[in-house]
């Protein structure tokens, strides 16, 4: 355990150093910040000065070096256009990415287990037929379509809930929060809604597959035969061995929904972690753009070591490598 | 009453409030970090800059009651006494002083300020509400840059990082509204100074949204979210134009769209013959050649067709209302024939082959803008191809010199201020020419932009801002297509005065029988 634990952490140590190292030169690519940034009445000397004042005068892999020797010591840089160590832009708006990607996720699991399975048991009923027709719509259906249907509808039309923006918060344990207030959740509900809909279609359809093949088992055919009720069966024996698939694909599921909420995020001008990576795109404003790759990428393997260890949990003849049994 | 929701109501019941979206994000609070429009239109609630702005783009006084100039290197300017700072510390010329100073101390700021006070060599206190600037050289837009440098107070800012303006700690302005969240990426949360100089704003609580996103920040108008919007989308215009609930407020803006030509290199980048063979002389060096492309424009087309109304047919390298616009100056004629007859006469009867660069995320319209000026360049012989990039790759290529001919649009309150940067002869001491991406050198235009900037006479400087315009007109150092119209939305309760420099400002907004 402790030996793969290692492992895990040395070969994330060298993604993100690769990541690093690929973002810098992508967004060193692209343009200079200071074009857009500067002042355009500011003279040569003015543009000058703000291009050494932003380290941008050094050869890249000199640059480069600074940010490895600072990131070291933790600091990933000042973001150029707010003056503020871009670590501490992420972490701002990370609460905010969490609390719109838990509640997605919980949107998904709840209504995505029960229709799918739903499905699964009854397959030819007209229900079913409606569910898994739905959910199509839920793949196919561009997010930004979906959201902005969302917003003309509720919002324009009915006047049911706000368009847009984060609703009131809470501070809970140091971190504002808007789950508690009812605000708060009118503003969140329809950009979770909208961030769940492909989720939620990917867990049912996941659902039914696994309950079709399960439902024909022999241990569910035996389990029948013993008289076992029809309840049980679908709760211990069909729920259960199709967990492993579907919490595997929860997790990644849900590091993407944290790192790509930014559709999302920019429709309804949620001030998540996503909304900032476009705002920082917008100035390549680079200091800000790796931390937030490298802390996703650090979020990444941090779920999949988590659902790693969940299936042990799940399945006892899942070992973790390195044991060497 | 139908329409008994948000500020109507609340005014009813006596607090006023007002909420605005903004188009743009606003990165810090520290007025002095950098010199970005999105984040002065916000930092300009709370602080105020010597002189303030009108909407027509001239300098009126703020919190600057008059200034003199004793000789033109002398600049006295006499401070509004009983000005309030929003922590009730009075305002003394020490903290203009201090604020003229301050944004070049700042560590790892991107900056910009520099243009504006490194005319200024020398600052002289000589009461608590007088301050004399010195100039090494007369420089007549001084105060008129001013308005952009906003006065913070010494004894609070002194001690003060960005941080601290960003969290209202050090964002003791005198302006109109104290600071009273800023969420950055979400909203900036703002209160009324019932100590303010001025006129006292309407509203008591303002509150400023970032919606960069164009049918987000619509929608949250229709849906009665929010009370005003500026940027309007182009495509919401017809809707909310006719909307009885909402109000359009609508002026030419100071933006001025413009195509570069290179000027200095054989052949300049992207230009052939007809062949796809490389020119061997450079066709934009000759004034005919600029003047047939001129020409070939049709502007009203343009206005009409491509930007639906929402510009007006340029001739002048600033817009009506601002300094130095020379209203003699009329937008070139729309010639085909005598376009081609001018080629033929520069030697060029089967005309050539042009790249026409543009940004295609920064001005109204502006890929359609480059293509439709690419097909009526193509119709006198100039066959043109249209390169269309994001603008943050964009300048970054204009920067290394990569282009032939270029789209750019150029917002300025002063026709020698804007000539000074796109057409004087690029000259790393002087400052002059830094988006002479065309390289045109002229030493009569030289001289008329430097006299113009060198005279302190506000009517004697017009007159010589206008002289400077004409003759780049006279000239086409550069080919003006047309200014852009700029839109703020709002409930028919509402009225703005539309601003020329397309800044918005909550206490300008006023509320009006519907």
């Amino acid at each position: 355990m402790l030996i793969y634990l290692i492992r895990r952490l040395a070969q994330s140590a060298l993604v993100l150093f690769v990541m690093s190292a690929l973002v810098f030169l992508g967004v060193y690519a692209i343009g200079n910040p200071v074009d857009i940034l500067i002042n355009p009445q500011a003279d040569q000397a003015e543009i000058a000065r703000a291009t050494a004042a932003l380290g941008l005068d050094q050869p890249l892999v000199v640059q480069y070096r600074n940010f490895l020797v600072s990131a070291f010591g933790g600091e990933l840089g000042r973001s150029f256009a707010s003056n503020v160590p871009a670590v501490d832009l992420i972490l701002q708006r990370m609460p905010a990415t969490i609390e719109l990607a838990f509640t997605a996720m919980i949107i998904a699991i709840v209504l995505g287990l029960p229709l799918g399975l739903w499905a699964g048991l009854w397959p030819d009923s007209a229900s079913a037929k409606a569910i898994m027709a739905g959910s199509i719509l839920g793949f196919s259906l561009p997010t930004f379509w979906v959201g902005l249907m969302l917003i003309m509808v509720f919002s324009v039309w009915l006047g049911w809930l706000p368009p847009t923006g984060r609703g009131q918060t809470v501070n809970v344990l140091g971190i504002d929060l808007s789950l508690f207030t009812w605000d708060g959740l009118r503003h969140l509900f329809m950009p979770a809604l909208n961030l769940a809909l492909f989720k939620l279609a990917l867990l049912i359809r996941l659902t039914r597959a696994g309950t079709r093949e399960a439902m024909v088992q022999d241990y569910v055919r035996f389990a029948r035969a013993k008289g076992v009720s029809e309840r049980r069966i679908v709760r211990v024996h069909v729920l259960k061995n199709i967990m492993i698939p579907i919490v595997t694909v929860i997790g990644l599921e849900f590091g993407s929904v944290l790192a790509f909420a930014i559709v999302t995020e920019t429709i309804f001008a949620w001030p998540g972690m996503g909304k900032l990576l476009i705002d920082s795109i917008n100035v390549l404003d680079r200091p800000v753009i790796v931390a937030y790759l490298m802390i996703i990428v650090f979020v990444f393997i941090f779920i999949n070591l988590i659902v790693d260890l969940l299936y042990t949990a799940l399945d006892p003849r899942v070992r973790l490598g390195g044991a060497r049994a | 009453m139908l329409y008994c929701a948000g500020s109507l109501c609340t005014l009813l019941a006596g607090a006023a409030e007002l909420r605005i979206g903004l188009s743009a994000d606003v990165t810090t609070m520290d007025p002095h970090f950098v010199a970005a429009q999105p984040n002065l239109t916000v930092q300009m609630h709370v602080f105020d800059g010597l002189v303030r702005i009108d909407e027509r783009g001239r300098v009126i006084p703020g919190i600057a009651a008059s200034w003199s100039t004793p000789d033109p290197l002398t600049w006295e300017v006499k401070l509004r006494p009983g000005v309030r700072f929003h922590d009730g510390a009075e305002l003394t010329a020490e903290d203009v002083a201090y604020s003229l100073e301050r944004p070049l101390a700042i560590k790892g700021s991107p900056g910009g300020f520099a243009t504006y006070i490194k005319p200024i060599t020398g600052k002289q206190i000589v009461d608590r509400h007088t301050i004399r600037l010195k100039t090494a050289t007369p420089y007549g837009p001084l105060m008129q840059d001013l308005a952009h440098v906003l006065i913070v107070s010494k004894r609070v800012a002194a001690q003060a990082s960005s941080e601290d303006f960003d969290s209202g700690k050090a964002a003791i302005g005198t302006g109109p509204y104290k600071l009273v969240k800023f969420a950055r990426g979400d909203r900036v949360q703002l209160a009324r100074h019932d100590a303010y100089w001025g006129e006292r704003p309407e509203w008591d609580a303002v509150t400023l949204r970032i919606l960069p996103s164009d049918p987000v920040r619509t929608a949250a108008l229709l849906s009665g979210d929010l009370d005003a919007i500026e940027n309007v989308p182009t495509a919401d215009l017809p809707r909310l134009r006719k909307s009885p609930a909402h109000r359009l407020a609508q002026t030419v803006s100071w933006r001025t769209i413009l195509l570069h030509m290179d000027q200095y290199r054989v052949p300049p980048p992207g230009v052939t013959d007809k062949a796809g063979k490389p020119l061997a002389t450079n066709p934009f060096k000759d004034v005919r050649v600029r003047q047939a492309l001129s020409k070939a424009i049709n502007r009203q087309a343009i206005v009409e067709h491509i930007m639906e109304g929402l510009a007006v047919a340029a001739g002048n390298v600033v817009s009506p209302s601002v300094i130095g616009h020379d209203p003699n100056v009329k937008p070139e004629g729309y010639d085909p024939e005598g376009a081609k007859k001018l080629l033929a006469d520069a030697g060029y009867p089967a005309g050539f082959t042009i790249t026409l660069s543009a940004p295609n995320n920064r001005y109204i319209n502006d890929e359609q803008v480059a293509q439709a000026a690419a097909q009526m360049f193509s119709r006198i012989g100039v066959t043109t191809r249209v390169e269309a990039i994001p603008l943050s790759v964009y300048l970054g290529k204009a920067r290394n010199q990569e282009f032939g001919v270029a789209l750019l649009g150029w917002g300025s309150l002063a026709s020698d201020l804007a000539l000074r940067s796109l057409a004087a002869t690029p000259n790393p001491e002087k400052g002059y020419g830094t988006w002479n991406w065309a390289h045109y050198s002229n030493p009569t235009l030289d001289k008329l932009i430097e006299q113009s900037l060198a005279t302190v006479d506000p009517a004697r400087r017009e007159t010589a801002a206008r002289a400077a315009s004409a003759f780049a007109a006279r000239e086409v150092v550069f080919i003006p297509l047309h200014y852009q119209i700029v839109s703020w939305a709002m409930k028919r309760t509402l009225d703005y005065a539309a601003r020329t420099d397309e800044f918005t400002f909550a206490h300008q907004f006023r509320s009006v029988a519907k």
